[in-house]
């Protein structure tokens, strides 16, 4: 790890000037960015520690929304009574994350910018060819070992999934990214790779993320987060998926049904297609089956990562018929 | 550029000073500057839970930490969770009496672990405690061991 100097920030304002000096970098947590400096891909001049700034931290829900401070600990969302009650899918997709102790420093806004773990890119020193790290330089990913990588979102350029979870629930309530005054929605926020997989965010150098908005809705309230992983815990998802489902008053008709998928893709992925496939529909087993395999249209697989294709509509239809009472 | 900085450290309820590099991590710190060798280095980048400590009571990983970020922090580590008058802390025993360890290198971290999942209150299964005691990995096996001495415990401190 190349040595760097630390700066402890004592005001958003600081921390947004010293964060805009190129070769700094914003220090929260640490998890990703101590680690990527370890693997020799994170390169500060000079961390700048925002974990110590005042008012970032709180965590307030009412009838319209949830409002998260950047600097929420993983685990002080997923443990919030009211988060649980009004966003479940939310405080599942962090409580299955990581592991405690990572979940005690990990913040919130840290979690959306984690990078990805494709092993070629945390690898420099092996495979000098990585277009995210170094743009033009080629993928290593193309012809070697695939299973983690994206089948939903990638270009010629980049394959790597991302790896999180919250964002996977944020995007399927429309949760909207505070960067100071300026907002954000989540979906916009985290780019396709296309010709520029390096830039993988919508801000810029010197913008801090401030907090996370979700608003509130009755698909939010009844809602899960299901994550399949090679193992059963502290693993990055195989597959995961955040449904949300809203019933008519007959109980069987979907009035809204919001789903994202995670593991799968380059971005945290909505799927809009199999929710116009279920809305205004009696829910049923075989038609929930049917819809999710819409999710996988133009799914393009690179072999070891094909399990994918089959993997994440069953996760969909298992979330789904959960959340209809009907599994 | 960057040189040592000065810092001080409040490590089990004692006020250590110490100058290092600001790269340097609390795991480092710990035992290469300060003789506390109980925390242990398993992976170095948060795979594996050998070096939990707590940090304002919390459970975290010390490689993943820099010794900068906890200056003002309240550190306890392994050689600090027993009270001082050469017993064991509860949950010690139970590992001693339950037989939780083969080698023992990832007992400390495990230690540290349960002791903040008992009082997070994650205990009220042994699937709980296997979900909340996940981020410690244990090469010899020893979790349905490690399972039943975090039981044993959680019900002597309930
Ligand atoms: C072993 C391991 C297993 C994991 N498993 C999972 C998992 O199963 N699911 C999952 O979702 N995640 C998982 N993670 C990832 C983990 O959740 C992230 O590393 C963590 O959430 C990052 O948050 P942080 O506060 O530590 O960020 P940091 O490492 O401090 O920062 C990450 C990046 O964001 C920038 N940054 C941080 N905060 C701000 C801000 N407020 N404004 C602007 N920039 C900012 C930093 O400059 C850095 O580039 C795992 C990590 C590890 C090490
Ligand atoms: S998939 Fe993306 S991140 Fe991985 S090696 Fe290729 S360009 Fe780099
Ligand atoms: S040494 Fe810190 S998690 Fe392995
Ligand atoms: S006892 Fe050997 S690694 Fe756990």
């Amino acid at each position: 790890m190349k040595n760097f100097s630390y700066l402890r920030a004592h005001s958003a304002d600081e921390a947004r000037k010293a964060a805009a000096l190129a070769g700094n970098m914003v220090l929260a947590g640490g998890t990703t960015l101590l680690d990527l400096a370890k693997c020799g891909i994170a390169e500060p001049d000079t961390v700048v520690d925002i974990t110590h700034l005042a008012g970032l931290d709180g965590i307030e829900v009412d009838e319209t929304q949830a409002s998260i401070g950047a600097l929420a600990r993983m685990s002080a969302v997923a443990d919030h009574p009211a988060i649980q009650k009004a966003f479940p899918a939310v405080a599942e997709s962090l409580a299955l994350a990581a592991s405690a102790q990572i979940r005690n420093m990990a913040t919130i806004g840290g979690n959306l910018l984690q990078r990805t773990r494709c092993s070629y890119f945390r690898d420099a020193a092996v495979f000098p060819a990585c277009n995210k790290r170094h743009p033009g330089s080629g993928c290593s990913a193309l012809g070697g070992v695939t299973r983690n990588h994206a089948v939903l979102g990638t270009s010629d350029a980049c394959i790597a999934g991302y790896p999180g979870d919250l964002a996977v629930a944020l995007v399927a309530f429309d949760a909207i990214v505070h960067l100071g005054e300026r907002q954000v929605a989540v979906d916009d926020f985290f780019q396709l790779p296309g010709n520029t997989p390096d830039r993988e965010h919508a801000f810029e150098r010197g913008e801090i993320i401030t907090a996370v908005t979700i608003p509130a809705s009755a698909a939010a309230r009844r809602s899960t987060y299901i994550k399949v992983r090679d193992r059963q815990s502290y693993e990055f998802a195989a597959a995961s998926a955040a449904v949300g489902l809203e019933l008519e008053a007959d109980g069987t008709t979907v009035r809204d049904i919001r789903i994202a998928l995670g593991g799968v893709a380059t971005k945290p992925w909505r799927a809009r297609t199999v929710e116009a496939a279920l809305i205004g529909k009696v829910l049923e087993p075989e038609l929930v089956r049917k819809a999710s395999l819409l999710v996988m249209e133009g799914a393009i697989d690179h072999g070891a990562n094909h399990y994918k294709i089959d993997l994440a509509p069953r996760v969909i239809t298992r979330a789904v018929l959960k959340m209809g009472g009907l599994a | 550029m960057t040189g040592t900085i000065n810092l001080k450290l409040d490590i089990n309820g004692r006020s250590r000073e110490l100058a290092v590099e600001p790269r340097v991590t609390l795991l480092d710190a710990l035992r290469e500057h300060l003789d506390l060798t109980g925390t242990k280095k398993g992976c170095d980048q948060g795979q594996c839970g050998a070096c939990t400590v707590h940090v304002d009571g919390k459970r975290v990983l010390a490689c993943l930490t820099l010794a900068a970020q906890v200056e003002g922090r309240a550190i306890t580590t392994i050689e600090g969770l027993a009270d001082g008058d050469g017993g064991l802390h509860p949950v010690q025993s139970a590992f001693l009496e339950h037989d939780a360890f083969q080698c023992g290198y990832c007992t400390p971290g495990q230690i540290m672990s349960a002791v903040a999942c008992i009082r997070e209150g994650h205990t009220k299964s042994d699937n709980e405690i296997r979900e909340y005691m996940s981020g410690n990995l244990c090469r010899c096996g020893a979790y349905s061991h490690i399972v039943a001495a975090v039981r044993e415990a959680a019900e002597a401190a309930s």
